[in-house]
């Protein structure tokens, strides 16, 4: 049996020793676009930043493809919030596209003509090549998602982590997003969302990571995002949870 | 090594400018990354906090020579670093705040270094501050340069070899840091790369400028640069380009006001970046001025042509006199200003003391008018606003109106014969 795309064993994630995700255990199977959804404070956006080795693992470990992420990062593509950056920098829309191909170049090496070429057919495929000379800073929010998608198409990967694309877009940019991550899965790839629409779950998604400190499912759509698991994820914090965290924190001596 | 250019054949002002410049440009190549970085004042920081690894260099070796001296500053300069991410990071002290306690306290142990330490050494207090770009044609020479120029070169040619081999890796991790991490990039190491450099260029520059005015080189030209330009590579060189403009107008002021020069020239620096603050093409107060200037301009134009076009439309006999014209539009010189502007293009032409629009000038007026009627009818049609309502709406919005709204407007109406109010929409 070929290994899951994306594989989580017991997982816990601490700042300052506070967990914010309690071992979480999941496996994903190649070529499905997947939801992760829960409320605010969730632990959504940790999830993807431990998966991608930004935050240190508390326990448990992530594998992509079978290995650990740091083997696999050529395999990988990562779209940050869109206020994670400062717009205000001094790079034209091309230049931000292009740093996608940097993964995959190495230390030193600088893109070449090749390189461009990938950044102009990604700009082209989220319809943003007529812009590809603009300052960063003159695009709408809509326009900023879908540099930074073409960006991570740019990073040519198997697995794709996006954090919130679809947060302050426009209905077009919304549209075109949900088409590019057809596309995507038509050509095998994986996609993890983070994701705040309930209403547009069933619609865009095949997967869903039902999520709130602890995994509360993870599943086809059909199975996982039932009324019942819903209640679980949204009807309040596991108090249980939290009483547990705020006393690791307090035990801790050097606060 | 000897170059061709020796002590001798150069005057002394060429040398003081000339280090001045090469101070100014290797400090600008690692001042983009700071001032992009949000991190300004870890310069003025670093620049402290080095004093220790000087004086310890000098414990250790003897001597003040380049080499101990610029390892000296990289070690204190990685220390420093190390010591504020981990406050940071582990004793939850704010970023801000674990800066100012780690740079400080370095900066007292290198003054009781000196104190405890070095007896007789000649520590001039106003040295420190200001430099002493004067007597750089008066030091000894190193392969015919004199000392600090020597050193600064050095300095320059090291940080440009670094800028230009680590440069897109440089640019991923200022501009996005998780994603240069996820590359296998790691930001962290970069970020301890760049505080070195910064380190070892504040250390360089130390003698020929002092430790107060290096930060000003290092912030100065950059943020200079970044209100001029788009690109990075071209935000460097600019910042070299002010950097040497600096060099050379506050060596000239100097002279002529007969004070210090590393304090002129950093004035100068401080004066190219208000013209920058007033001048810039795209985001210059004076250059906003204007723009917003231009577009009341075309507003009254635009309001006057369709008022024209309104009287014509109601009486064809009727006119108006160009003292009623600028009354109505209640902005006296700009009025003025508008209707000369509409007179000499041919949209209207002065019959008497009367305004008449010409076919130029109807023909405008004609698609503003459409304009205002469309939107009218769109917002009764579409958004079921009241009849009384829509005037002002579409009196803002029909200068901004081009051919694709109006389009796409046409194509969304019902009707685009008349507008609400039972006017003709004319075509």
């Amino acid at each position: 049996m070929p290994a899951p795309a994306f594989e989580i064993h017991d997982m816990t994630v601490a700042y300052q020793r506070r967990p914010v995700l309690w071992d979480i255990d999941l496996e994903l199977p190649e070529g499905q676009l997947v939801g992760i959804v829960g409320p605010n404070g969730a632990g959504k956006t940790t999830l993807i930043k431990a998966a991608l080795g930004l935050v240190p693992l508390a326990s448990g470990k992530v594998e992509i493809y079978g290995k650990s992420y740091f083997e696999q990062r050529r395999l990988v593509g990562y779209v940050p919030q869109r206020e994670s950056v400062d717009w205000d920098f001094p790079v034209t829309v091309r230049d931000v596209v292009l740093m996608g191909t940097y993964g995959k170049l190495g230390w030193f090496r600088r893109p070449g003509r090749a390189e461009r070429e990938v950044a102009d057919r990604c700009l082209d495929q989220v319809g943003m090549l007529p812009l590809a000379n603009r300052q960063i800073r003159q695009l709408s929010g809509g326009q900023q998602q879908r540099v930074f998608l073409a960006r991570a198409l740019a990073q040519d990967a198997q697995i794709y982590f996006l954090d919130e694309p679809f947060s302050g877009v426009d209905a077009a940019t919304e549209a075109a997003i949900v088409e590019l991550l057809q596309t995507l899965r038509a050509s095998g790839k994986t996609v993890l969302i983070v994701h705040h629409d309930i209403q547009t779950v069933r619609e865009y998604f095949d997967y869903v990571i039902l999520l709130n400190m602890r995994l509360i499912a993870c599943g086809p759509v059909d199975v996982a995002f039932t009324k019942e698991n819903l209640q679980k994820t949204y009807g309040g914090r596991l108090t249980i949870l939290d009483e547990a965290a705020e006393a690791m924190r307090q035990r801790e001596p050097n606060r | 090594m000897q170059l061709p250019v020796t002590l001798a054949t150069l005057s002394p002002d060429a040398w003081i400018v000339l280090t001045g410049a090469a101070t100014n440009v290797a400090c600008a190549l690692v001042g983009c990354f700071l001032v992009l970085r949000r991190m300004s004042l870890m310069g003025d920081a670093l620049s402290h906090a080095v004093l220790p690894g000087l004086v310890l260099a000098f414990l250790f070796s003897g001597s003040l020579g380049i080499v101990s001296l610029f390892l000296g500053a990289a070690a204190v300069g990685l220390l420093s670093t190390f010591l504020t991410q981990t406050l940071h990071q582990y004793a939850r002290v704010p970023s801000d705040a674990s800066m100012g306690v780690v740079f400080t306290s370095l900066f007292a142990c290198g003054v009781i270094l000196i104190k405890k330490y070095i007896n007789g050494l000649h520590f001039d207090i106003a040295c420190v501050y200001e430099g002493s770009l004067e007597l750089v044609p008066f030091t000894d020479s190193l392969a015919g340069l004199p000392r600090p120029l020597f050193t600064t070169l050095v300095v320059l040619i090291v940080n440009l070899a670094l800028v230009l081999a680590f440069w897109k890796e440089l640019k991923l991790s200022s501009f996005d840091a998780n994603l240069a991490t996820t590359m296998g990039y790691p930001s962290a190491a970069l970020h301890y790369l760049l505080m070195t450099m910064v380190a070892v260029t504040t250390v360089a520059s130390f003698e020929a400028v002092g430790s107060i005015l290096v930060v000003a080189m290092l912030i100065v030209p950059a943020a200079t640069a970044h209100l001029l330009c788009d690109r990075l590579a071209v935000m460097i060189a600019i910042s070299a380009g002010v950097g040497i403009a600096a060099s050379v107008l506050g060596y000239w002021a100097a002279v002529y006001c007969d004070t210090n020069i590393a304090g002129m020239m950093t004035v100068a620096s401080g004066v190219l970046y208000g013209l920058a603050v007033l001048f810039s093409p795209r985001y210059g107060i004076c250059s906003t001025l204007l723009r917003n200037l231009s577009m009341s301009i075309r507003v009254l134009r635009e309001d006057l042509l369709s008022m024209l076009y309104r009287i014509e439309e109601l009486d064809a006999s009727k006119s108006l006199t160009a003292a009623k014209a600028r009354a109505a539009l209640d902005s006296s010189w700009l009025a003025r200003w508008a209707i000369a502007a509409l007179a000499r293009t041919g949209r209207i032409q002065r019959v008497g003391d009367r305004l008449q629009l010409t076919d130029a000038g109807r023909d405008d007026a004609r698609q503003l008018v459409r304009s205002h009627r469309l939107w009218e009818t769109y917002l009764v049609e579409h958004l079921g606003m009241p009849l009384d309502h829509v005037h002002e709406p579409a009196h803002r919005i029909e200068h901004y109106i081009d051919d694709r709204i109006r389009q796409e407007l046409e194509e969304n109406l019902e009707t685009t014969e008349q507008d609400p109010h039972g006017r003709e929409i004319p075509d």
